[in-house]
């Protein structure tokens, strides 16, 4: 049985949770928790270890989706979750500007431990205020031949375009290093 | 008894408001991660300050100021040898040189940037002398501290959001490869200039601001400007190489290269095929 893995990542209450619940085909293993600190009360609970959905591919191959810790607090455990990691997918809340420049920082981060290829997903771009896919190219200083693809994480085939996105670059680069 | 502590228990807005609200006379002494600092007050008012025992001569001032040229600062100290810097503001007032309002000007300029230098540290200790005041002969200016507390918590303010937008000054610039704005359009000062001069993937931006002997505040703003403006681009570094796949020491090599450099999966073609093939299905 071989496992590959992707891992979603983004600012604290960007969608990661909702993203990967909308693609697994298991209950998605969470461990939300109420949270405590006053400045992060967007939502009643957050993610404390990490979420992980599962695809099953046929009888040898799985692929898992693991959701970072939304708050900085638990960034230690970025690195673990990158081991091994097939590729990544940057979560950006396309309403929230405020979080803009905490995903740079991430994308920096991720982008740091591994030469994998990822993509930005663009969410909640069913809401009026969302900023354009195609400013948060430029507003995230995302690099040329990076993908940022509009996204809505409870829509499940949002969700799909979102995965068929990044192994499509998958590709792209194995095309490129052959 | 001299009031002493520490900066990250009191804080320099702090305590130049303490001075200010108990109008104190006296010479407080700050000793910073990035030197040491005398400023003198006189019933709450900024007088005088100088860093790193260095007072700075009159004719330096003027020129950093610019109402001297290099040469005539030379000159002028090279004939002033001993004399105080009020007896030396007198002779060049006295001879048309400059005007009394330049030599108040530049050594307010000069205090005050000093200040706001201090302002940035939140390490270190101070203590302040009361009653200790500058040596005869020195060239004092009264500033209330209100406007010097208000504009150095906001140039502190820029420094944390500068720090914020480029935290690493290790990194190199190019120019954009499209512009968002026509070059010819384009009014540059010379400071500004003189980093454009210097831009090249080669050079991170801390050379560069050693090249111009620009302090990190400075470098920061102009390249954040330059950046904002889509006239240059952080040449981000090189990603970390993929590990060659399969081997079975792999992980111990590639954790004693670089302990962050995380394993890049073995994932044939086929393998990916039959995600994109699973996921459309879904």
């Amino acid at each position: 049985m071989q496992t590959l893995k992707i891992v979603v990542t983004g600012p604290f209450s960007s969608g990661k949770t909702e993203f990967i619940q909308s693609i697994s085909e298991i209950d998605v293993v969470s461990t939300e928790r109420k949270i405590s600190r006053s400045a992060e009360r967007i939502k009643s609970a957050t993610t404390v270890a990490m979420d992980f959905g599962r695809i099953t591919i046929d009888e040898d191959l799985i692929l898992y989706l693991f959701g970072t810790p939304g708050q900085r607090r638990f960034d230690f455990m970025w690195e673990i979750l990158s081991e091994g990691m097939l590729g990544f997918i940057v979560l950006v809340d396309s309403t929230r500007p405020e979080t803009f420049r905490e995903a740079r920082r991430i994308l920096d981060t991720f982008r740091s431990y591994s030469p994998v290829p990822y993509i930005v997903a663009a969410n909640k771009q069913d809401m009026e205020d969302a900023w354009p896919a195609e400013d948060l190219k430029i507003v995230l200083q995302v690099e040329e031949g990076v993908k940022v693809v509009p996204c809505v994480a409870v829509k499940k085939d949002s969700v799909k375009q979102v995965l068929l996105e990044l192994l499509y670059s998958i590709l792209e680069l194995m095309d490129e290093e052959e | 008894m001299a009031l002493k502590g520490r900066l990250q228990d009191f804080g320099i807005t702090q305590l130049l408001n303490l001075i200010n609200l108990a109008r104190k006379t006296g010479t407080l002494y700050v000793e910073g991660q990035k030197g040491e600092a005398q400023l003198c007050f006189r019933e709450g008012k900024l007088i005088y300050a100088f860093m790193d025992g260095v007072e700075d001569s009159l004719p330096l001032l003027l020129q950093r100021a610019g109402k001297l040229t290099s040469e005539q600062a030379q000159t002028i100290m090279a004939h002033v040898r001993g004399k105080s810097d009020r007896d030396v503001a007198l002779m060049l007032i006295q001879a048309k040189h400059i005007q009394q309002q330049d030599v108040s000007d530049s050594v307010r300029q000069h205090m005050l940037n000093l200040v706001y230098r201090v302002f940035g540290w939140n390490e270190g200790s101070f203590h302040f002398e009361p009653s200790e005041l500058p040596v005869q002969g020195k060239l004092t200016t009264p500033v209330a501290l209100e406007n010097v507390i208000m504009e150095g918590s906001r140039r502190l303010k820029e420094w944390e959001r500068l720090q914020d937008e480029l935290p690493d000054l290790d990194i190199a610039l190019k120019f954009a490869d499209r512009p968002t704005t026509p070059l010819r359009d384009i009014n540059l000062s010379v400071e500004e200039w003189r980093v454009i001069s210097f831009i090249n993937p080669s050079n991170t931006i801390r050379q560069v601001a050693q090249y111009n002997n620009m302090t990190e505040f400075q470098i920061r703003k102009i390249v954040y400007s330059l950046l904002q403006a889509g006239l240059v681009q952080i040449v981000r570094p090189p990603r970390p190489a993929a590990t060659p796949p399969g081997s079975a020491g792999e992980k111990g090599q590639a954790a004693q290269a670089d302990a962050s450099a995380v394993r890049r999966p073995a994932v044939k073609r086929s393998l990916v095929h039959k995600l994109i093939d699973r996921i459309r299905e879904l």
